[in-house]
């Protein structure tokens, strides 16, 4: 089992500080959801995971089974098997989604060695059958002219072709119709098992009914204020967050 | 076929031409005035307009020389390699034809013309007589198009016959070897009535030596017949090079022109199309790579004579180092030229500081009823892009690499043949991996 460890993080973009002392720890083999009012900090964290450059650690850490990454290039830390589902994929021009993951794919490989164009392709139309897309997808620029559902769609194929260790889904649920929703969970469930952990930020205990996580964090103004089992997604679909947002709330452990 | 008989060589460019093979006497003629033109135009000076933005000063030709024979023809011919099936290929070195693979004999039969210049200016004297070199040279260069005019051309004429389609592309390699070798390639082609083909000069170094290179082309598409030509220019780093285009497009017919420069230290660009006809077309096209202390200099002139036509063009340009490039495009519609839809766009990645991108795009308009929209935008590598790539595992440089490539593929994917493009993707890609690195 590895284990991906925020550890007492604070981030700031400028002078504002937007994760102020979040931790969690989420293991291979487990879902972890995030639920919190926009603005909280879930994409933030998400981010910060990846290595986005737009944010400053100012103390705390981020370990890879037990191994600091915040030194590290989003890439090397993407190699290492961190993925995140963007909330707002960009679109990348005149790259089509067959160049862009053969790409990150020979990435992978020892240098030298060249990806087998079969397997390659063998391996991409069966992650799209599995994602209901169409083939003429694989000649489509990244993103580009994308409907938000097929977007989110993309970024669930690009995850299945690389298959991370840490999967952060930010978001991945909304612009999704309800077929969409269905196919995209099933994509993501089929990925879930003992070698992968997840991380789902979502607004909608809908999506939990189809990705049931293990554990659901609640966080407020860039902490984690609650987490527990499942039910609790219920309990803020039913009330909001108020009931967090008092000043005195403690983050309480499940 | 013609071949070289005496060979000159060392003769400094600045005291004109000795001039090998067999030429009949109006070429002669002409290459006569070629030498007295060029004698008695002026050199380009910076405030002209027409090489605003330039380097004039790259221009000093004193150094340069008519080259003797390639060292070794044979190897050069085997280092011609292409598109790997072609209709014919053409293999010239410092201005004397290497080899030649004759088209199949059922073109021939169809009465495909495929031979050197040279010896069409005997055989074809007509046709070669009314084409070469028609056009005045007007974007600034015409002092170069008199030095080509005057110099040891050689070069490939083709002639399409009516309604012929000539499915493979046809090759053409042009090499410079030598230090300062000045070569003069020329490309003459004529699409007769409904006929089509495709044709592609390589420009090519055989070593790293300073060159120079006054090459031209002509081409004449008439009525309905379909032209695809592509220029690689892949001169030396330390190279002066000149390409002068001119492309004529008759009714209902479309030429799809692309110049690619790769290589050069100092290279000018002269593209010339105009619509002469109801319903002709003309894409103009460029992808253009300047990186170190690069110079990528492009003219352009989209001609409208007649109504309902439409001229289309993209160029695009990658800067690194200290690279430079100017474009600068005029779009005339003539009295008369009514319905014309012309397109004009120059978009630039800039991928250093120190690089300059210049664009000059222009209308002149005297018709009412038409459609013209020019532009030109030039931006730097987007930041969320590069991260999108790097959060997939892709390393920096190979980010970089797609993202440009990326850049480029919106004016590769207007090449009609999938084989063509893929060649020509590969070699704009090396010589992007090699700019990204320098
Ligand atoms: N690059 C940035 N520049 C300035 N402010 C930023 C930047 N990124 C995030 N912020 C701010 O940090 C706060 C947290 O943003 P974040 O996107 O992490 O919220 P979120 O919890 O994902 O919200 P939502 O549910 O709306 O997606 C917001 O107030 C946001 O404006
Ligand atoms: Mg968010």
């Amino acid at each position: 089992m590895k284990h991906l460890k925020i550890d007492n993080l604070h981030v700031s973009i400028g002078d504002r500080e937007i994760l102020r002392g979040l931790s969690l720890d989420l293991p291979t083999g487990q879902v972890h959801a995030i639920m919190g009012p926009n603005g909280s900090g879930k994409s933030t964290l998400a981010k910060v995971i990846a290595g986005h450059p737009d944010y400053t650690v100012t103390s705390g850490d981020v370990l890879f089974d037990g191994e600091s990454i915040l030194e590290m290039e989003p890439d090397v830390r993407a190699r290492k098997g961190i993925f995140l589902a963007f909330q707002y994929p960009s679109e990348i021009p005149g790259v089509t989604i067959a160049n862009f993951l053969r790409a990150a794919l020979q990435a992978r490989l020892p240098e030298g060695e060249e990806l087998e164009a079969t397997e390659y392709y063998a391996k991409l139309y069966e992650k799209m059958d599995l994602l209901e897309m169409p083939r003429t997808f694989t000649s489509r620029p990244v993103n580009e002219g994308f409907s938000g559902g097929e977007k989110k769609r993309c970024e669930i194929l690009q995850m299945a072709m690389l298959q991370p260790t840490f999967a952060l889904l930010d978001e991945t649920d909304s612009g999704l119709d309800i077929d969409a929703l269905k196919i995209v969970s099933h994509g993501v469930n089929s990925l879930r098992g003992p070698d992968t952990g997840m991380l789902v930020i979502t607004h909608y205990q809908r999506l939990l009914d189809y990705i049931v996580p293990d554990v659901v964090h609640v966080m407020v103004n860039g902490r984690i204020v609650e987490s527990g089992t499942k039910e609790l997604a219920l309990k803020l679909e039913a009330e909001g967050y108020d009931w967090a947002n008092e000043p005195e709330a403690e983050a309480v452990g499940a | 076929m013609n071949m070289a008989t005496a060979p000159v060589s060392g003769v400094p460019l600045i005291e004109g031409a000795l001039v090998e093979g067999h030429w009949p006497e109006w070429f002669v003629a002409s290459r006569q005035r070629g030498w007295e033109d060029f004698q008695k135009l002026p050199a380009p000076a910076a405030k002209d307009e027409k090489w605003r933005f330039s380097n004039v000063r790259a221009l000093s030709l004193d150094a340069f020389r008519y080259p003797g024979a390639v060292a070794d023809a044979a190897a050069l011919t085997a280092r011609s390699t292409g598109l790997g099936e072609s209709a014919a290929r053409f293999v010239f070195g410092n201005n004397r034809l290497l080899s030649a693979t004759a088209p199949a004999a059922d073109l021939v039969a169809a009465g495909l013309v495929i031979m050197t210049l040279e010896e069409a200016a005997t055989k074809h004297a007509d046709l070669v007589q009314k084409h070469f070199m028609a056009q005045e040279a007007k974007l600034g260069s015409a002092k170069y198009a008199a030095l080509h005019r005057s110099g040891p051309i050689n070069g490939v004429f083709i002639r399409v016959p009516k309604n012929l389609e000539v499915a493979q592309p046809i090759e053409i390699f042009h090499w410079v070897e030598g230090e300062s070798s000045a070569v003069f390639p020329h490309t003459l082609v004529v699409c007769e009535r409904h006929s089509k083909a495709t044709v592609v000069d390589c420009f090519r170094s055989a070593d790293g030596a300073p060159a120079f290179a006054c090459g031209v082309n002509d081409l004449v598409v008439e009525e309905g017949a379909k032209l695809n030509y592509v220029a690689v220019q892949q001169w030396s780093p330390s190279s002066v090079a000149f390409h002068l285009n001119s492309t004529i497009v008759g009714r209902d017919a479309s030429c799809l022109g692309m110049q690619v420069n790769l290589g050069g230290k100092f290279v000018r660009n002269e593209n010339y199309s105009r619509m002469v006809s109801e319903g002709a077309r003309s894409d103009m096209l460029s992808v253009n790579i300047a990186s170190d202390e690069q110079m990528i200099d492009q003219r352009t002139f989209q001609d409208h004579a007649k109504p309902n036509a439409t001229s289309d063009l993209l160029y695009q340009n990658a800067l690194t180092g200290k690279g430079r490039t100017v474009f600068s495009g005029v779009i005339r519609v003539e009295p008369g030229a009514h319905k014309t839809d012309a397109y004009q766009k120059v978009r630039n990645i800039v991928l250093s500081d120190d690089a300059e991108a210049n664009s000059m795009p222009g209308l002149e308009i005297e018709a009412d009823d038409v459609r013209c929209t020019h532009g030109a935008t030039t931006a730097q590598i987007d930041d969320r892009e590069l991260f999108y790539l790097e959060a997939r595992g892709i390393r920096p440089d190979a980010a970089r690499q797609l993202l440009v490539m990326g850049f480029f593929n919106t004016v590769l994917d207007r090449l009609p043949d999938a084989r063509l493009r893929g060649h020509i993707e590969g070699l704009v890609e090396a010589r992007l991996t090699s700019a990204l690195r320098s």
